[in-house]
């Protein structure tokens, strides 16, 4: 399994892709740093980039991936392997490799530009919301036989969870504006991880944002260890959960 | 060695395999025959374990290959299209499978240096022509000196001299006494190869005889005319 | 003239030799204190010495000067009020006044002022007190230099710092208060000044403020307190060069604004508090110079104010510059620096060429609806701030700065 892992990784690392990629988030997080005058604003600018962008590529990238390397993936299939270590391999091939641009291009700044607490949490969300996305767009390239199909899928997969889910959040909540919903939303922020790592950040960011009630009641969850370990636990449950589903789905799958 | 029993699949509504078996024993080269859809490929597939039954069972070597892989070390597969990692060279495909099979006796690189791969080793895969991507799948097929050969139109995309080539060592390979399955469209490259025919049509196995007993019953010396002669007169047969 | 002026000096001293002082303390002429305030007669000084004093409850109904020299300590016992005045023209200095009694029925305190006028309480230290210093019906009395501390956890069991009740032309000045109710309490307190005050970590407000008319509170810290300030119910109050900081929670405010008229807030300084000012029914208020830096809202007007005038104040880094309830608006903004205004300025005369409507869609969402917090900065809020930039429907269309300054005040 290591061996596979190994060779997915060198391949991904030579992808161009990747590499523009990398270079994307050092020249972003650079020029946010050295643009805004004071630091924590330039985290908050990156908390953006973060949110946005590494969910999308990571769940674009992976599913390309994965549909161009059908023929490695049945080459190996046909190899004396578990099919189940190969299709881990791959994830941790992808997952590992898109952690890694991620940690160079944006951790490195950070850590030269924010080496605290809230640095730190936010190179960790960061590399969670890699692997979640890889893992998600996994499991969407394994239902999916048809490419295009999938690339489709992942691309909705990703407005979903950064724009239709929010939306669809504050329209319940307007829906039932007469019911205490405040407690129930820490559960609702759950079931979108990018909404789980914005809030685990600006808690711990911008503690000005988070006020009234529902501030209080975040606080209250998150702001504990307690709390941020049951956040870390849903975050893994992200990764955990699509890949235990694809392995899964790919051990019956016909190649 | 290799015996399907009732074998079964479907593809949506297509019936790939309809209760298909066959035995497969040592020293054999079988022919696998059929029209394009007939079956063949998925046939191949589901010895492989990259297709699972809808039912009936395959067995190696007397065990069942279902959730089982291990059996796999035994089989040198050359898949219709070999496709590779963009990013490796050739000698990184040869280099890593022998990696990852951690295979203990004698490696095979016979083929490696008939076909003149040497030079190219360290060419990039994306940059290969198809012909020479064959080469490396079929270098791969018979690196590990594996008792079982499963050649998916291995001829296909080569050139004439690579193709004797490689016809030549299926020869050798079967002469050692191995199984090899093989597939081929161009039935005259299988004459001298072959001692079984295994013809499949509309997923269904419709004989399976020795080459002999195909002339006979046919009279034609030729492979491809005693096919032609069988799909002319199928209801005969 | 001359030989008046020798009469006047003569009276002066012929006074001054009646008046003496008696020491209190370890051997010295009296043991208690209480014994060296019944001897002594109208303008004696009482000088007490260091050490522990009992004295259950000290009345002091003469105009004497009673004075601590080493901080001597006056026990309250946890059930005494400590020192009550109760005539005019006292002064009480250097004590430490600890642990006054706590009840229910009535505001026992470390000092009580009864009824008094020009009475001075100067360099205390008051701890553990139920009331620090109350003062009833006092006139022109100075409350000066104080440190009052109490550890007390919820309301019911502590009294305010410096509670002064109706009352006129006080001065309270450089007090440091912690731990109390509220800092300082006025109610019906007329004409008086709150000057260079230091009130922290109090359970409920820093100051809080009744019905109390034509006062000034000027440099003074208010921090970490309960529920910040509150002005309620007056007019005419001037409230200058204050820092209101670090006022946390869901009713928390660096200032609350209730039913305040005819009142100007200039040069404060607002950071750090969940709402820098909270106004309702606020009006004819004058706002200039303050500096509102992250706050959750830098100001909250409720629909219920009008004419409330906001001129060059600066607004920096606050999560929602300004937030209110209705559509409805009768305030002005004028020529203040808004550090989210990404207009521009052709002309080069630092003021932007585009209004600002500090008013943001996401920030009227969830005022109508709080738990929508949950979306803060996510794509679909600062999409729908974009659209509602471009096509202003929900935010009040009146609610603008027309003249943003491009440069930061000061």
């Amino acid at each position: 399994m290591k061996k596979i892992i190994k060779y997915v990784m060198a391949d991904i690392l030579r992808n161009r892709i990747v590499l523009v990629y990398l270079l994307f988030l050092l020249v972003a997080s650079f020029s946010v740093f050295s643009l805004e005058d004071n630091s924590s604003k330039g985290l908050l600018s990156l908390l953006n980039i973060i949110l946005l962008i590494v969910p999308l590529i990571s769940i674009i990238f992976s599913t390309i991936y994965v549909y161009n390397s059908a023929e490695f993936i049945e080459l190996l299939v046909s190899q004396p392997l578990k099919r189940k270590s190969i299709w881990i391999s791959l994830f941790i091939g992808l997952a590992g490799s898109l952690s890694i641009a991620f940690f160079i291009g944006v951790g490195i700044p950070v850590l030269l530009y924010e080496a605290n607490m809230v640095g730190f949490l936010m190179i960790g969300v960061g590399i969670l919301l890699s692997i979640i996305f890889v893992a998600i767009a996994m499991l969407a390239a394994v239902k999916t036989r048809d490419k295009a199909k999938g690339i489709g899928m992942a691309i909705l997969l990703w407005v979903y969870f950064s724009i239709l889910f929010d939306g669809l959040v504050l329209f319940l909540l307007f829906q039932f504006a007469d019911y205490p919903l405040e407690k129930a939303m820490v559960g609702v922020s759950a079931l979108n991880p990018i909404d789980l790592s914005r809030i685990l950040i600006l808690l711990q960011l911008d503690v000005s944002a988070m006020m009234g009630y529902t501030g209080a009641i975040f606080k209250d969850f998150f702001g504990t260890t307690t709390g941020m370990l049951i956040s870390l636990l849903v975050l893994l449950t992200w990764v955990s959960l699509p890949v235990w589903l694809s392995v899964r789905n790919f051990n019956r799958k016909d190649l | 060695m290799i015996l399907a029993n009732n074998v079964s699949k479907k593809f949506g509504k297509l019936q790939a395999l309809q209760n298909v078996s066959v035995t497969c024993n040592k020293g054999e080269c079988i022919a696998l025959i059929g029209p394009n859809g007939s079956g063949k490929t998925t046939l191949i597939k589901s010895i492989l374990g990259m297709v699972v039954p809808d039912s009936g069972f395959i067995t190696f070597n007397g065990n069942n290959i279902l959730h089982h892989w291990q059996y796999r070390s035994e089989i040198g597969y050359m898949p219709q299209i070999g496709r590779y990692p963009d990013n490796m060279r050739i000698v990184d495909v040869l280099n890593m499978m022998k990696d990852i099979r951690q295979h203990k006796s004698a490696i095979d690189e016979e083929l490696v240096a008939a076909f003149g791969l040497e030079e190219l080793k360290q060419k990039r895969m994306r940059t290969l022509s198809g012909g020479t991507r064959q080469k490396v799948s079929a270098c791969l097929a018979f690196l590990f000196d594996p008792q079982v050969l499963i050649l998916d139109e291995p001829t296909a995309g080569l050139d004439p001299v690579s193709s004797e080539i490689l016809k030549e060592k299926i020869i050798r390979e079967k002469q050692k006494g191995k199984l090899v399955l093989v597939t081929s469209h161009v039935l005259s490259e299988l004459d001298d190869l072959v001692t079984q025919v295994i013809y499949m049509q509309d997923g269904e196995l419709r004989f399976h005889k020795t080459i002999e007993a195909l002339r006979e019953d046919t009279g034609q010396e030729k492979l491809s005319k005693a096919i032609a002669h069988v799909m002319l007169n199928a209801s005969t047969i | 003239m001359k030989y008046l002026l020798f009469i006047f000096s003569l009276c002066v001293l012929v006074t001054n030799l009646q008046a003496t002082t008696r020491q209190v303390g370890k051997n010295k002429e009296y043991a208690t204190v209480t014994a060296a305030v019944k001897a002594a007669s109208t303008g004696d000084t009482v000088l007490v010495f260091a050490g522990l004093y009992r004295e259950k409850n000290l009345v002091i109904a003469k105009k004497i000067v009673l004075k601590g020299t080493g901080y001597p300590v006056l026990d309250g016992e946890k059930k005494y009020e400590v020192i009550s005045v109760k005539t005019d023209g006292v002064v009480v200095e250097g004590f430490r006044i600890i642990h006054s009694g706590v009840s229910s029925i009535e505001d026992m305190g470390g000092i009580k002022i009864y009824d008094s006028r020009d009475v001075v309480i100067r360099n205390n230290i008051l701890e553990d007190t139920f009331f620090g210093i109350y003062v009833q019906y006092g006139k022109h009395c100075i409350i000066e230099n104080n440190r009052i501390t109490a550890y007390a956890q919820e309301e019911q069991q502590s009294g305010n710092g410096i509670h002064c009740w109706k009352s006129d032309s006080l001065q309270i000045i450089g007090n440091t208060i912690s731990g109390q109710r509220d800092g300082i309490y006025f109610e019906f307190v007329t004409n008086s000044v709150i000057w260079r005050n230091n009130s922290f970590r109090n359970i409920r407000y820093g100051l809080h403020f009744m019905f109390s008319h034509n006062d000034a509170y000027i440099f003074n810290h208010f921090t970490h307190n309960g529920a910040g300030v509150a002005v309620m119910y007056s007019h005419g109050v001037k409230m200058y060069s204050n820092v209101f900081e670090e006022n946390w929670g869901d009713a928390a405010y660096g200032l609350l604004l209730k039913e305040i008229s005819d009142s100007y807030i200039d040069g404060n300084t607002f950071v750090k508090n969940t709402s820098g000012i909270y106004m309702e029914g606020a009006s004819r208020i004058h706002m200039q110079k303050n500096q509102f830096q992250n706050n959750g809202w830098g100001m909250k007007i409720q629909a219920s104010c009008m004419d409330i005038e906001v001129t060059k104040n600066n607004f920096i880094s606050n999560t929602f510059d300004v937030g209110t309830n209705g559509s409805l608006v009768l305030n002005t903004f004028n020529s203040n620096y808004w550090d989210k205004y990404d207009g521009y300025d052709l002309n080069k005369d630092k003021v932007g060429d585009v209004p600002y409507r500090p008013v943001s869609m996401y920030s009227m969402i969830v005022e109508k609806n709080p738990p929508a917090m949950l979306l803060f900065r996510s794509f679909i809020t600062t999409l729908l701030d974009k659209t509602e930039k471009v096509l202003p429907s929900l935010t009040p269309e009146g609610l603008k700065d027309s003249r943003p300054q491009m440069k930061r005040l000061f």
